[in-house]
């Protein structure tokens, strides 16, 4: 092997044994660090399908038997969880598409187009992205409740259709850069207009934005908390995630079940991520940064 | 776009069409990018700058929703300066602040370090790994409000079988904003993720010079893998400092505030003031002040950034590298 004349660098390579028990170091701690990020959920999951009263029992069972999934049933039915499913997809989709289409339309025109001023709007909207959202949280509900749109949906999805989240203009702004910008001339030179320009590539080539983009903003709905908490009053409004804390309000001690309720709004984003696990992924190394 | 007369064959005049025709285009181009992003500004002016302008203007008034707003001058900041729970709230948020980040970033790193190796089945650790850190809050709050539990919860069993002593966890004072801290860290997914894009986007020629060189591990990590990764350190830095002073959810789930306020942060305390006192005016006063702090915070960690931060093609004074 090839060494830099003279120098007197320490660096020499590990011999065999010291290869592997490396190796093995290595292996363990990423074995340790993944049973114990995994061993909540393991804990959420058993929890839930115990027998009330069977969760206090010490040393703890890690696969109850017999499984109670009445849990579940009971969990679901005691509040109406059916409504919140719905209102929660509802929202999540509605503003999904909001993002989707204004977001990249901006980080289309952003990365893309010339007009005057562009470089400093844009830099206006990485600015919104380092602003803490609190400073803006009460002026935005009492503007909400001049509208009249308190204890609606609304507050929740039509924000989304004027541009989104900054981080998702971010996302396409990164994306689009990095298509190359022969295919906007010879449109050009066919007499489209950038809207034209934007449409048709937005089908084909975009599906790694959009599939990124969608999951985090689907995630970002399912989870949110605080947003419901101050705009929705009535139950039957509610989202999940409030939903979760109403089952708490009723059944806070009640262990078992509350995991069940828990589980219920866990599940799905879990299932939601192995089928898109591929996109996740791709989502974040092709856009060139990443997620929060 | 006019069509001009002039002999084909006249350069001159064709120039001049060309170039009338092209800085028509321009400006179609133009008013499409506006168009285009017209739909942000509407939502940047009506959500974001407008309420910030108006919670300005609140946080000098006294205002409850019922009757019209007050005009009190600085009552609200002196009322926040005689405030114990005002300072409490900042404290523990600060608390929560500066030894989470640091951690949590840390923790972050190291995972994608350790998840970056090229190892049979690493995919499913990655995953292991990632999918806490997607799971909603709220669900989060209750899971570790029971693993915490004191007395039949997996935290103390965990104790237990190591045969350390068991802890009161979120119910005690002293422990309960590490407790949430140990929380935040089971989600270190998604920095992880970002930093584990960032690894892998270091050239492989730049390792296989430095191990040429002799550079053992550690002294890549240190001259080649630090320096390409500090851009994105920095910004989980900024991003994870901005988030952790709001931290709510979670505070408000599992302990509302307690034990003794002791998990009373801020956020949390100006929600009680605007939604369950409503004091607007006062909570908006508050909602400035973190937005200061958390403003010069900012500024503060992008000046140091300047001393450890490398960004790869910044041409600085008197450089002459590539």
């Amino acid at each position: 092997m090839r060494r830099s004349q003279g120098t007197n660098r320490p660096g020499r390579k590990p011999n065999r044994l010291q290869s592997i028990l490396i190796a093995a170091v290595l292996q363990v701690t990423l074995t340790i660090g993944a049973i114990a990020l995994l061993m909540p959920l393991f804990w959420l999951l058993s929890t839930s399908l115990k027998e009330t009263g069977k969760e206090w029992i010490m040393p703890p069972q890690w696969i109850p038997n017999p499984p109670v999934w009445s849990n579940y049933t009971q969990a679901l039915t005691s509040v109406p969880f059916d409504l919140f499913f719905r209102n929660t997809i509802l929202i999540a989709v509605l503003a999904t598409l909001g993002t989707l289409w204004t977001s990249t339309m901006a980080g289309f025109a952003f990365s893309r187009l010339r007009f005057p001023g562009r470089d400093v709007l844009f830099a206006l909207v990485l600015a919104t992205m380092l602003l803490p959202s609190v400073v803006t949280l009460i002026p935005t509900f009492l503007l909400f409740k001049t509208l009249g749109w308190l204890d609606t949906f609304l507050p929740l999805i039509v924000p989304y259709w004027f541009g989104g989240t900054a981080f998702s203009i971010f996302l396409s702004r990164q994306f689009f850069l990095g298509i190359p910008y022969e295919i906007d001339e010879a449109a050009r030179v066919d007499g489209a207009s950038s809207f034209r320009i934007y449409t048709t590539m937005m089908l084909p080539v975009s599906l790694p934005l959009l599939a990124a983009l969608t999951i985090f903003s689907i995630l970002h709905h399912w989870n949110d908390f605080m947003a419901p908490l101050i705009y929705l009053n009535r139950d039957e409004m509610k989202t999940l995630a409030l939903g979760l804390r109403l089952f708490q309000g009723d059944f806070g001690a009640q262990y078992n079940l509350m995991m069940a309720a828990a589980a219920v709004t866990v599940i799905p984003v879990i299932v939601l991520f192995f089928a898109a696990q591929r996109f996740f992924v791709r989502g974040i190394v092709t856009t060139g940064l990443a997620g929060r | 776009m006019e069509a001009s007369r002039a002999d084909p064959l006249s350069g001159v005049d064709r120039t001049r069409q060309r170039t009338r025709w092209r800085r028509g285009l321009l400006f179609q181009e133009a008013v499409e990018g506006y168009l285009m992003v017209l739909p942000w500004l509407l939502g940047f002016l009506v959500f974001t700058a407008g309420p910030m302008l108006a919670s300005a203007v609140l946080a000098f008034t006294s205002y409850d929703i019922l009757t019209p707003a007050k005009f009190v001058g600085l009552a609200n900041l002196s009322l926040m300066l005689r405030d114990p729970l005002f300072l409490k709230s900042l404290g523990n948020t600060a608390y929560y602040t500066f030894i989470g980040v640091p951690l949590h970033v840390t923790v972050a790193l190291l995972a994608a370090l350790l998840l970056n190796l090229r190892r049979p089945g690493i995919n499913f650790y990655r995953t292991a790994y990632y999918m806490p850190s997607i799971t909603p809050a709220v669900a989060n709050a209750l899971l570790w409000l029971w693993i915490f539990n004191p007395d039949f919860g997996l935290a103390n069993i965990v104790l237990g079988a190591f045969h350390l002593p068991p802890q009161k966890w979120l119910w005690s004072v002293r422990e309960a904003t590490p407790s949430f801290i140990l929380m935040s860290l089971w989600g270190l997914g998604s920095q992880m993720v970002v930093f584990l894009a960032g690894l892998q986007n270091v050239p492989q020629q730049l390792h296989e010079a430095a191990q040429m060189d002799g550079a053992g591990v550690l002294a890549r990590f240190r001259f080649v893998t630090l320096p390409m990764l500090s851009p994105i350190i920095l910004f989980n830095l900024v991003l994870a400092v901005i988030g952790s002073f709001q931290v709510f959810t979670v505070a408000f789930i599992a302990t509302n505030g307690g034990p003794e306020n002791a998990t009373l942060y801020y956020v949390l305390y100006l929600y009680e003031n605007g939604f369950s006192f409503f004091k607007m005016g006062y909570a908006s006063a508050l909602a400035w002040v973190l937005f200061v702090i958390i403003l010069i915070f900012t500024l503060i960690q992008f000046k140091l950034s300047r001393h450890w931060v490398y960004y790869e093609g910044e041409i600085r004074q008197g450089s002459g590298e590539g």
